[in-house]
C-alpha cells in the first residue's frame, strides 16, 4: 500500500507498517533540548533515577544566550555540568539556534526520527526527517529509553506549483498557507509540501516552510529530498538515502496554491493566521524591525534583506536588529561582505541567539511600539511589552519597512 | 473527582498567555513563575485561583511553544482540569505527562459556574446549571498517568512506562 513520507518513517521506526490514528512506540535517532527546556529535562532525568541515556542527545544554549541575567547563567552552568557527566553534546553560547546548528553540523539526515524540546523542531522536516516538538518530560524519557510513544498522524498535502514573483519569498508562501488553513488547520497532522515551487526552493527557504508549519498545529512538516537538498546534505552527512512520498499516497486533504498569485504577506497582530497582503495594510509606523530567529535568520534571509538595504539607510528613529541564526551564518555574512552592508544600512547585529523572538532579550519592544519581524510568532507580549504590536513578514518586507519607517510592500523597491 | 469553579476563556489561548516567555526567561524556578500565570490576560490570577478550579476554553488551547512550564504551572496553581473544544498537540502531551487532566469537550458553562468532572466515566456535570455533558473516556494508560499524578510519578511507582 502506498505511503506518505511520515508514514514511511514511522513504519521503519516502529518495525512494522503503521496506519494513521494508531498509537505506536518508535525508535528515536536524536533528542535535543535548549536552555528554555533542558533545565526541566535534567530535573526529570534526575528524578527518574536511571543511570544512562539510550539515545543520542544534544543541548543547545540559544534562548537566553549569552545569559541576560544571573538565573539564566545558572541554568547554563547546570546544562554544561550535566552534559559533561552524561555525555550529552552541547552547542554553547554563540554557536546558534538548535534548529539551525544541528542540521548544519550534519547531525540530521532524511529518515531520522528526531524529538526536540521545542515547538519549532518541525523545521528539520525540510531535510526529510520526521522531527517533532515535545515538552521537557517527553524529551527526558526519550533520552533515557531511546523511544517515544506517538499517534501516527494523518497526512495532508500542500502543493505549490509555478514560479514565485521576484519580491515574494518562502515566508510569504507559508503565511498564505497558514492564513488559509488557520492556527489549528493542521493540528495533529503531518503536512507534506509538494509541487514545483517547493522543489525549486533552496534548503534555507524549505526550512522556512517547515518551520512555520507548527503555527497551524502541524506535528511534522515533510519535504522531499530533491536536488538542492541532496547537495547540501552530501557536504554535511556524507551518504544518505532520500525520501519521497509514494505516488498514490493517501492524503486526508490536498491544498493547492499557485505560486505566481502569491503576494508579499504579513501576519497582523496578534495572531499568526491573521494574514493579509502587505499592500492592503501598508502605512503603520514602525519602531523596531527584527531580522532573525529559526524562521528568518538564515543566510538567505540576510541576502534578501540586503537586496533592499544596500545603498539605502535605516529610517531615523527606527531600530533594526539583525541576529544570525548560527555562527556559520554569521561567518558567511562576514565572508560575503553582507555584514558590512547590514551595519552600513544601520542594523544592530547581535550574536547568534533566538534573541527578541521569544522576548528574552536583545532588543525587546516597548509599550505601544510596532514591530515588523521575520520571526515565528506575534502573540501578545511575545516580543516584549503586552502593548506592542508585531507584524510577521518576509525579510524583504522587513527591509522595505526599515527603509520607510512604516509597514511597506517590498514591491515598491523590487518588481 | 474534580469539583471547582469555572474560569471561562476563549479560543487560541497560547502558551504565551499562560506564561509569557519574557517573564519565564527572567525567572528561576517554577515557584517564582507562579505569580505570572495568565499575567497579560487575567490580573492577579494566581491569587484568585482556588484548588480544583476548572478552565473551560474554546478551540486550540495551549497553542504555541513547547514550554512544559505552561501545563506544570496550571497544575501548580491548583487548576483541577482544563476542558476545551480542542487542544494544541504539544500542550496536550505535556499536560498528560505532568498529570493535568485535559478534556476535549464542548460544554455550556459560564464564569464561576461550579462543575464536577468524572474522569473515568467521561462525564462533566455543570452543577450551577443542572446540565450534564459527556466526553470520550480516556484509555486505561492515560487514566493511570492522571491517577499517579504524572508520568514521572508513574515510573517511580511502577518501574516502567505505560507502554512497556
Amino acid at each position: 500500500m502506498p505511503m506518505t513520507m511520515s508514514e514511511k518513517i514511522l513504519s521503519k521506526k516502529a518495525g512494522r507498517r503503521v496506519y494513521p490514528g494508531e498509537h505506536i512506540v518508535a525508535d528515536v535517532d536524536l533528542v535535543y533540548a535548549h536552555d528554555g527546556t533542558a533545565p526541566l529535562t535534567i530535573e526529570m532525568i534526575e528524578e527518574l533515577g536511571l543511570r544512562e541515556l539510550r539515545s543520542r542527545a544534544i543541548f543547545t544554549i540559544d534562548h537566553a544566550s549569552p545569559p541576560p541575567n544571573v538565573d539564566a547563567a545558572a541554568n547554563h552552568r547546570r546544562m554544561r555540568d550535566f552534559a559533561s557527566r552524561w555525555g550529552v553534546r552541547i552547542f554553547d553560547v554563540g554557536e546558534g539556534i538548535c534548529h539551525q546548528v544541528i542540521p548544519e553540523r550534519g547531525l540530521v539526515k532524511p529518515w531520522d526520527l528526531v524529538i526536540g524540546a521545542d515547538s519549532h523542531t518541525v523545521t528539520l522536516g525540510a531535510l526529510g526527517a520526521f522531527a517533532t516538538g515535545v515538552g521537557s518530560t517527553d524529551a527526558a524519557i526519550a533520552m533515557l529509553t531511546g523511544k517515544i510513544w506517538l499517534k501516527v498522524p494523518e497526512s495532508i498535502a500542500v502543493k505549490v506549483d509555478g514560479t514565485l514573483k521576484n519580491h515574494v519569498t518562502a515566508k510569504d508562501v507559508i503565511l498564505e498557507v497558514i492564513g488559509k488553513l488557520g492556527s489549528d488547520g493542521a493540528n495533529y497532522k503531518a503536512v507534506e509540501f509538494l509541487g514545483s515551487a517547493v522543489e525549486a526552493m533552496s534548503l534555507d527557504s524549505k526550512m522556512v516552510l517547515a518551520n512555520m508549519s507548527v503555527e497551524m498545529g502541524a506535528k511534522v512538516a515533510m519535504i522531499p529530498t530533491d536536488g538542492r537538498t541532496s547537495e547540501w546534505l552530501k557536504e554535511r552527512v556524507g551518504h544518505f538515502e532520500g525520501i519521497w512520498p509514494d505516488e498514490e499516497a493517501n492524503y486526508s486533504a490536498f491544498y493547492e496554491f499557485s505560486a505566481g498569485e502569491i503576494k508579499p504577506n504579513v501576519s497582523l497582530p496578534n495572531s499568526v493566521d491573521h494574514v493579509a497582503p502587505v499592500e492592503e495594510v501598508e502605512g503603520e509606523e514602525v519602531d523596531l524591525v527584527f531580522i532573525g530567529s529559526c524562521s528568518g535568520g538564515r543566510f538567505e534571509d540576510f541576502l534578501l534583506a540586503s537586496r533592499i538595504m544596500r545603498g539605502r539607510k535605516l529610517k531615523e528613529g527606527v531600530r533594526c536588529i539583525a541576529v544570525p541564526a548560527s555562527k556559520e551564518v554569521q561567518m558567511k555574512l562576514i565572508d560575503s561582505g553582507l555584514m558590512r552592508s547590514l551595519l552600513e544600512f544601520g542594523c544592530t547585529v547581535g550574536p547568534p541567539t533566538c534573541g527578541p523572538c521569544i522576548g528574552a532579550h536583545m532588543g525587546l519592544a516597548g509599550p505601544g511600539e510596532t514591530v515588523v519581524s521575520t520571526s515565528t510568532r506575534n502573540f501578545p507580549g511575545r516580543m516584549g511589552s503586552p502593548d506592542s504590536r508585531v507584524y510577521l513578514a518576509s525579510p524583504l518586507t522587513a527591509a522595505a519597512s526599515a527603509v520607510e519607517g512604516k509597514l511597506t510592500d517590498p514591491g515598491r523597491f523590487l518588481s | 473527582m474534580i469539583v471547582g469553579r469555572v474560569w471561562r476563556l476563549g479560543d487560541d489561548i497560547t502558551t504565551d498567555h499562560i506564561i509569557p516567555g519574557r517573564l519565564k526567561y527572567s525567572s528561576g524556578s517554577l515557584e517564582d513563575m507562579k505569580k505570572y500565570v495568565f499575567n497579560d490576560l487575567i490580573p492577579n490570577f494566581h491569587e484568585s485561583v482556588k484548588p480544583g478550579d476548572v478552565i473551560v476554553a474554546g478551540k486550540n488551547f495551549g497553542y504555541g511553544s513547547s514550554r512544559e512550564h505552561a501545563a506544570r504551572l496550571l497544575k501548580i496553581v491548583g487548576i483541577g482540569a482544563v476542558i476545551a473544544s480542542s487542544f494544541a498537540r504539544i500542550f496536550y502531551r505535556n499536560a498528560v505527562n505532568v498529570g493535568l487532566p485535559v478534556i476535549e469537550a464542548e460544554i455550556e458553562a459560564d464564569q464561576w459556574d461550579i462543575v464536577k468532572v468524572h474522569l473515568e466515566e467521561g462525564k462533566i456535570e455543570n452543577i450551577t446549571k443542572s446540565l450534564v455533558f459527556t466526553f470520550k473516556p480516556f484509555p486505561r494508560e492515560i487514566l493511570e498517568i492522571f491517577e499517579e499524578g504524572g508520568i514521572v510519578e508513574y515510573f517511580r511507582r511502577r518501574g516502567k512506562f505505560p507502554w512497556e
